[in-house]
């Protein structure tokens, strides 16, 4: 074998198998697609540096203790930032959200995993997704302007102070619901769908009913993608911008009251940053110190939900 | 993703055996379980139905109350607060379309070449590599407005410096959209069986050469799949224009590098709903039938791609 020579050309310098060159293209090109990859770090590396800057220059001039208080008025003068009244006003409206949205996403993906024939799955799946498509801004015209009548309408009196508010944060609850149903379905839907059939199959060789095998075998099994979905839910929910804006109105409102006006983390930066405000103003800082705000809120949940699919993904496959 | 298989006709015998043999030794089911299980059964479809019939209301009402606005002058009017009877979005659906051609030019060989490195090359065991898939999952997660905040801070102003353009828009929503692009991309790469590599390899290509001619030409539809929905979702994004300089009201064509304001699809509907005043509210209801038209289009090239090119393999 040491003297068998490959190619043509009968007895000659020995040749490898190795490639003729060092290939400095095919290095070239790895790193340029590596870069591509590095793109989405320094995406997020840029995120953070434009939030801390003017977050740093913004504790300059306002107290922690100051912050971590109920009146946020930071256009009035003097300006007063108190960030737990918007804090709260996102609550309030992701709250009502999750309300609504878990029990109905959930019965959505338990009725597609164990109950919908494939056929209607093929149907009801499309669908869902095209409510997950729908741009938020018609969410929050639909919540505003359909929404907000119907809740004045049905409100039984004086009932927390009544409904008379032209926004109120329920409204905008109700439409982030709908837009997070899909995404809690859908994510909930896999994991049941994950489980393997022979858990059902002994459960329903004992005897057991399909609601049974749904919720005592399939529910439990599935729980970390469930809990993963609804934890994203929540996560959008905090991060929805123009819902909040169109149907929940802005004014700052230290309450989880459904039916009043409150302002959100993100209904404040939208309102506020798009002013004229001066660079480098308390005013314009604290947009990016309710930023950072929102940014460690839901970074904080997009951590756990994503830890949570890892580990429902790595039990049952 | 272990999808869910129907029980073989085996299976289903054996669950009837047992079940009947349970039956026979304990008396058949007990009739509460029977009632709870069918009421459970309506319940669940009752969920199902509660968020079709949220789809259905929205979409009727932006019909209802839209549809007297809907005309040409949607498409070829400036908005204006005057007459508002012929008003329309044209400044900002040019401002949309355009932004829309820069932002695919960022994202398909950026999106594409994040996804070729992650699936191809990149060694999963090192882990800088598992810091850029568990931040690109982070960054797919991240709110819109926070992207508009890094406009603001980072594109309009701070290192680009770019000032409130339309191109500062356009970038601020690649970024937005590049982790859809990436996690797509990825999909469909890693549904090009390894044979397909393998062969090619054999044959003495390098792994350029066979991910360049083999891999990413079987894996076009699935790309190209993802990149519309990554439009599609650009396209109705609002809330991080808001920051970056998408003005709410812009009468005349934005150019790209404009600096005296362009305007979106969405931020346009956003300033006519801003306003009570009815013809106002109908211009809104317009505008997002207008923008759902261009929403189910393009959808519907996704659809007809992804089933038209998909292969078995």
């Amino acid at each position: 074998m040491e003297s068998t020579s490959i190619g043509a050309g009968g007895p000659g310098p020995r040749r490898s198998l190795q490639a003729p060159s060092r290939r400095l293209g095919e290095k070239a090109i790895v790193g340029l697609l590596a870069l591509c990859g590095v793109l989405s770090v320094l995406t997020t590396t840029a995120i953070v540096i434009a939030l801390i800057g003017p977050t740093i220059s913004f504790f300059g001039d306002v107290s922690l203790g100051e912050f971590f208080s109920t009146e946020w008025f930071p256009t009035f003068q003097p300006p007063q930032f108190g960030v737990l009244d918007i804090v709260a006003g996102t609550l309030n409206v992701t709250l009502w959200g999750m309300l609504f949205a878990i029990p109905i996403g959930l019965g959505a993906a338990i009725y597609l995993s164990e109950y919908a024939s494939p056929r209607v799955r093929k149907t009801i799946k499309p669908i869902l997704e095209i409510l997950a498509g729908i741009p938020t801004v018609a969410i929050g015209f639909f919540a505003a302007s359909f929404l907000i009548p119907i809740i004045q309408d049905v409100w039984p009196g004086d009932f927390l102070g009544g409904a008379d508010s032209p926004f109120m944060a329920l409204a905008a609850g109700l439409g982030i619901g709908l837009l997070v149903v899909p995404l809690i379905a859908s994510i909930s839907e896999d994991a049941m769908s994950a489980v393997p059939q022979a858990l059902r199959e002994g459960a329903y060789a004992m005897g057991a009913t399909k609601a049974k095998v749904a919720l005592r075998v399939v529910f439990p099994a599935a729980l970390s993608g469930i809990v993963a979905s609804i934890v994203l839910a929540i996560s959008r929910g905090v991060g929805e911008t123009m819902i909040v804006v169109l149907a929940a109105g802005s004014t700052p409102n230290f309450t989880l009251n459904p039916v009043e006006s409150i302002q959100a983390i993100t209904s404040f930066i939208a309102t506020t940053a798009t002013g004229d405000i001066a660079q480098g103003s308390v005013t314009y800082d604290s947009v990016f110190a309710a930023g950072a705000v929102l940014f460690v809120m839901t970074l904080a949940m997009n951590m756990i939900s994503i830890r949570l699919v890892r580990r429902y993904r790595q039990v049952y496959e | 993703m272990g999808a869910y298989e129907p029980p073989t006709e085996r299976t289903r015998l054996a669950i009837a055996g047992a079940r009947a043999n349970v039956a026979a030794t304990l008396g058949s089911q007990p009739r509460g379980d029977v009632a709870r299980n069918n009421l459970f059964a309506g319940l669940l479809l009752l969920a199902i139905l509660i968020a079709l019939a949220g789809l259905v209301a929205l979409l009727t009402q932006a019909f209802v109350e839209g549809s007297s606005a809907l005309g040409a002058n949607l498409l070829t009017e400036p908005p204006s607060t005057i007459d508002t009877a012929n008003a329309g979005f044209r400044p900002a659906l040019i401002g949309s379309v355009m932004m829309m051609a820069f932002m695919i030019g960022l994202i398909v060989p950026l999106g594409v070449g994040a996804a070729v490195y992650l699936e191809e090359y990149a060694d999963r065991t090192r882990w800088w590599n598992r810091l850029i898939e568990v931040n690109i999952q982070n960054l797919a997660a991240v709110p819109s407005i926070i992207y508009g905040i890094l406009g603001l801070g980072f594109i309009v102003r701070g290192p680009l410096d770019l000032g409130f353009i339309l191109l500062a828009g356009a970038i601020t929503l690649a970024l937005l959209v590049l982790p859809v692009v990436i996690i797509a991309g990825r999909e469909a790469i890693r549904a090009v069986p390894p044979s397909i590599r393998e062969g090619s390899l054999a044959l003495g290509a390098t792994q350029w050469q066979t991910t360049r001619r083999q891999v990413l030409p079987a894996a076009i539809p699935g790309v190209a799949t993802g990149v519309i929905l990554a439009i599609s979702r650009a396209f109705g994004e609002t809330a991080p224009l808001l920051l970056v300089g998408a003005t709410v009201f812009v009468t005349f064509d934005p150019t790209p590098t404009g600096d005296n304001g362009y305007s979106a699809l969405p931020v346009q509907i956003f300033q006519y709903a801003t306003r009570p005043q009815e013809e106002f509210q109908t211009l809104a209801a317009a505008g997002i039938i207008l923008m759902l038209v261009v929403l189910l289009a393009m959808n519907s090239v996704a659809i007809w791609l992804r089933n038209r090119y998909e292969q078995n393999w």
